[in-house]
């Protein structure tokens, strides 16, 4: 017999293994998330995705599926908790949307659109942080790194290159880079490597190519994200129509 | 540090990646800091990238990455703040010509704050090199700084200065322990496993870390998950500030302990274990590496425990770095690993099932391993009738703050805080709040003084701090916030930014500048930050925010600006008084 959950009344199958996450993915059910990427062992860090799973607050690319949960997510108390933790990411870093050739490709703006954010809300930390210009085709702008871990991820179970690194702890926590200088420039990252395709915000960039579509015909021009799904994997996560 | 004895350490930690942490803790012990060039040896010894080196080493606060003769740190809770901490701080910082966080420029010398070190007992203390001193004043702050100015080593600074007193003021069923090492051993000797359990599920006792969870099923569900290889960890990672029972349990109890965790052995079948010593405890860790040994001489650790061929088990000692959140079970085992201690996806799978080395893994606290022993002692029964019908036995019980006599407590549970009160001086009609199990736990106010300690009512950790009715609570509500923001790992949004945001709201209330609208605010994170954050530290990071702000919301509205509307944290006419001083103007158009 097929196993199944249900997701703001809809009723979806899943497979044994499957978490939330992925179980909505297959089903087209978009649920809003940056640290996850269907392509990567699921982390839970960024919290965007919490859905209510039987009353309970949990992230759901983390908590596997299983049969008969009952959960909670487009909610206007989820919305909230995802808009406030997005508000939490802005200001944290130095995000300044207008500036950014990142715009309208990006999954952080396009997740403060899904959840309405209209203001950052809290106080900016306004933190002090490098730009690393150091490679010949991709740049790494500190500034706008949420800590997502994708590329560490990509860079270590898919290029087996480890470049990329958490040091530091709590609000000090920030991405290294592997090289004796501790410069992109010195490492042997190429620009076809995952590592430099996962990045779902302008963190790291592939150089001279900014501009090649326009602002009003990039991705999130188009559609919002719940419709476009991921800028890594176009269409992944989101939702089917029918 | 030259290669020679950086070989040394690699080898006498096997060459294993497990052992990074231990690798690093011993360079930084030596030296006071870890070179890019030493950590660079280890990556290449180990085969680990640079970064994952120094990702763990900028995880650790008690690891330093600068060259420094003294690192000096002083714990920085609220109850030795309100003993003067600060003015000792400024008075040495001075007296050396260096500010806070700076390393001088001679390299001689740095000072710091950091979380508790378990010394609330002792008046103000520091580590000094890692190793710590008590009962600080003004006078042993200059002779500590003539030591300083003329290089003496540590070794010949009085020893008074690194004496750590006992303070226990209440016995009761486990500090009243005649106990003689091996004695439980060769009784269990005697049993079936299954008669262990059974006198153990009689007793009850439940985990004295927090969770309160049931150790005889702790112990059942790592026997009978099906591995060839279990492990025990015992965690002595006491880092809640206020708490300080471990400490004194291995300082006077260290036998009970480890019989504890080698009776556990027997029941799981276990050959390794582990004593995860917080690195705030270097002290310690001489006598019980020697406690060590005379158990291995005594046949009561190591191969053929008492003559049994079959009975094969040894401790480990290994010793934190300076990381609050390692005390989470999970985070733990990520720093056994040598990893940086992000604590693991919330469970499935238990580390009863999945623990170290992906082996299923009892972890019990200090106190717990204690209780084990006493109840086999004692059998189950007689061990339960102490306590409360859901919280069998006793508690240790960390009292500081302001009352008589701050020290140990052994209480039966059931106690009442007022009794509690009473038992340590404290008149308690002149308290104003007690904060149980440290800033994670709760706030009592007055109204709760009948309210009793169980897992049932108030269920504690064991810190216990008392706060008069002429301390400010904001300013151990904003000690609490800089807490966590220090010790939140920065592995989740909600933790990592929510408690930067929480802080600064509450500096900005207590400066005067806050309005109705911030406490909403604090009232909302609050809730955010325990609903999605990732593992329990976020989950209780804002209790004290909620607690106090309903128990004691007139505090809080007596410092608003404004009650009704927004007021800006930033003071725009006090920023033109840099501008006012140079030009020496107080005109009216020198003004907003």
């Amino acid at each position: 017999m097929e196993q199944t959950i249900t997701i703001d009344n809809q009723t979806i199958p899943f497979q044994m293994g499957q978490t939330i996450m992925d179980a909505s993915m297959t089903a087209g059910i978009y649920i809003p998330h940056l640290c996850h990427n269907p392509e990567f062992e699921p982390q839970g860090s960024c919290r965007i995705c919490i859905v209510k799973v039987d009353g309970r607050l949990m992230s759901s690319c983390t908590t596997k599926a299983t049969a008969g949960q009952k959960i909670e997510n487009n909610t206007s108390e989820l919305q909230e908790y995802r808009r406030c933790l997005t508000q939490m990411l802005f200001v944290e870093g130095n995000h300044v949307c207008p500036g950014c050739e990142k715009s309208g490709n990006c999954q952080l703006q396009a997740v403060a659109y899904y959840t309405e954010m209209l203001s950052p809300r809290f106080q900016h930390f306004y933190p002090y942080r490098d730009l690393d210009a150091s490679h010949p085709d991709v740049i790494i702008d500190f500034n706008r790194c949420i800590l997502c871990e994708l590329c560490v991820r990509a860079s270590r179970d898919v290029d087996q290159k480890n470049i990329f690194a958490i040091s530091g702890r709590g609000i000090k926590a920030h991405l290294i880079i592997n090289s004796p200088t501790g410069k992109l420039g010195d490492t042997n990252l190429n620009i076809n490597d995952k590592a430099v395709q996962v990045c779902p915000v302008g963190a790291i960039m592939k150089r001279k190519q900014g501009y090649i579509n326009p602002i009003g015909e990039r991705f999130y021009d188009q559609a919002p994200i719940d419709e476009m799904g991921d800028i890594a994997e176009p269409h992944a996560g989101a939702k089917h129509h029918d | 540090m030259d290669v020679i004895e950086l070989e040394t350490i690699l080898a006498e930690e096997q060459h294993h990646p497990h052992y990074l942490l231990q690798m690093l803790r011993r360079v930084q012990e030596k030296e006071n800091y870890i070179s890019p060039s030493t950590m660079a040896f280890f990556a290449e010894k180990l085969n680990l990238p640079l970064t994952k080196v120094q990702g763990v080493v900028s995880f650790y606060s008690l690891l330093n990455t600068t060259p420094r003769d003294y690192h000096i740190l002083f714990s920085d809770n609220i109850i030795e703040h309100l003993q003067g901490k600060e003015q000792l701080m400024q008075l040495l910082m001075s007296k050396l010509g260096i500010e806070q966080g700076k390393v001088r420029a001679d390299q001689r010398v740095c000072v710091e704050n950091t979380s508790c070190i378990g010394m609330s007992d002792q008046g103000i203390s520091a580590l000094v090199n890692g190793l710590t001193i008590t009962n600080l004043n003004e006078q042993r702050i200059s002779e500590m700084v003539d030591l300083i100015e003329k290089k003496v080593p540590l070794s010949q600074w009085s020893p008074a200065w690194f004496k750590v007193k006992n303070n226990i003021q209440r016995k009761d069923q486990l500090l009243n322990t005649n106990f003689v090492a091996g004695s439980v051993l060769q009784y269990v000797q005697t049993q079936t496993t299954d008669q262990i359990m059974e006198t153990l599920k009689i007793a009850a006792i439940r985990g004295c870390g927090g969770a309160g969870f049931r150790l005889d099923s702790k112990w059942d569900f790592c026997r009978k998950t099906p591995a060839n290889e279990r492990f025990v960890v015992c965690n002595a990672d006491e880092g809640e500030p206020g708490t300080f029972k471990d400490r004194v349990l291995l300082q006077n109890y260290a036998d009970l302990v480890f019989e504890g965790m080698t009776v556990c052995a027997k029941v799981i079948d276990a050959k390794q274990g582990f004593l995860y010593l917080r690195g705030e405890y270097r002290y310690l860790l001489d006598d019980l590496e020697k406690t060590l040994a005379k158990r291995r001489e005594q046949q009561l650790l190591g191969k053929a425990i008492l003559g049994d061929s079959n009975f094969n088990f040894d401790i480990k000692i290994f010793m934190g770095a300076g990381a609050y959140v390692c005390g989470a079970e999970t985070a733990l085992i990520e720093s056994l690993h040598g990893n940086r201690g992000v604590p693991r996806k919330r469970p499935p799978p238990f580390p009863v099932n999945v623990g170290y080395s992906g082996k299923p893994t009892v972890v019990n606290n200090v106190e717990t391993f204690s209780l084990a022993v006493k109840a086999l002692m004692m059998g189950g029964e007689n061990f339960a009738k102490l306590g409360t019908e859901q919280s069998h036995g006793t508690k240790l019980l960390s009292i500081s703050g302001d009352c008589e006599k701050a020290g140990i407590y052994e209480f039966p549970y059931g106690v009442s805080v007022r009794e509690v009160l009473e038992a340590c001086g404290t008149d308690f009609s002149t308290v104003q709040m007690v904060q149980n199990s440290g800033p994670a736990g709760n706030s009592l106010a007055p109204e709760d003084f009948e309210r009793k300690f169980a897992f049932e009512d108030v269920n504690t950790t064991g810190s216990i701090m008392i706060f008069n009715k002429n301390r400010d609570i904001l300013e151990v509500v904003q000690n609490f916030a800089n807490f966590f923001v220090h010790e939140s790992c920065g592995f989740c949004t909600p933790c990592r930014v929510g408690t930067s945001i929480i802080k600064n709201l509450v500096t900005k209330v207590r400066k005067g500048r806050g309005s109705n609208v911030d406490l909403k605010e604090m009232q909302d994170l609050s809730i955010l930050i325990r609903n999605a954050a990732h593992c329990g530290l976020g989950m209780t990071a804002t209790n004290h925010i909620s607690d106090t702000l309903k128990k004691f919301p007139q505090l809080y509205r007596a410092r608003l600006h404004n009650s009704e509307s927004l007021h800006p944290t930033f003071d725009l006419d006090g920023a033109l008084e840099d501008a006012r001083q140079i030009t020496h103007r107080q005109d009216a158009n020198a003004h907003l």
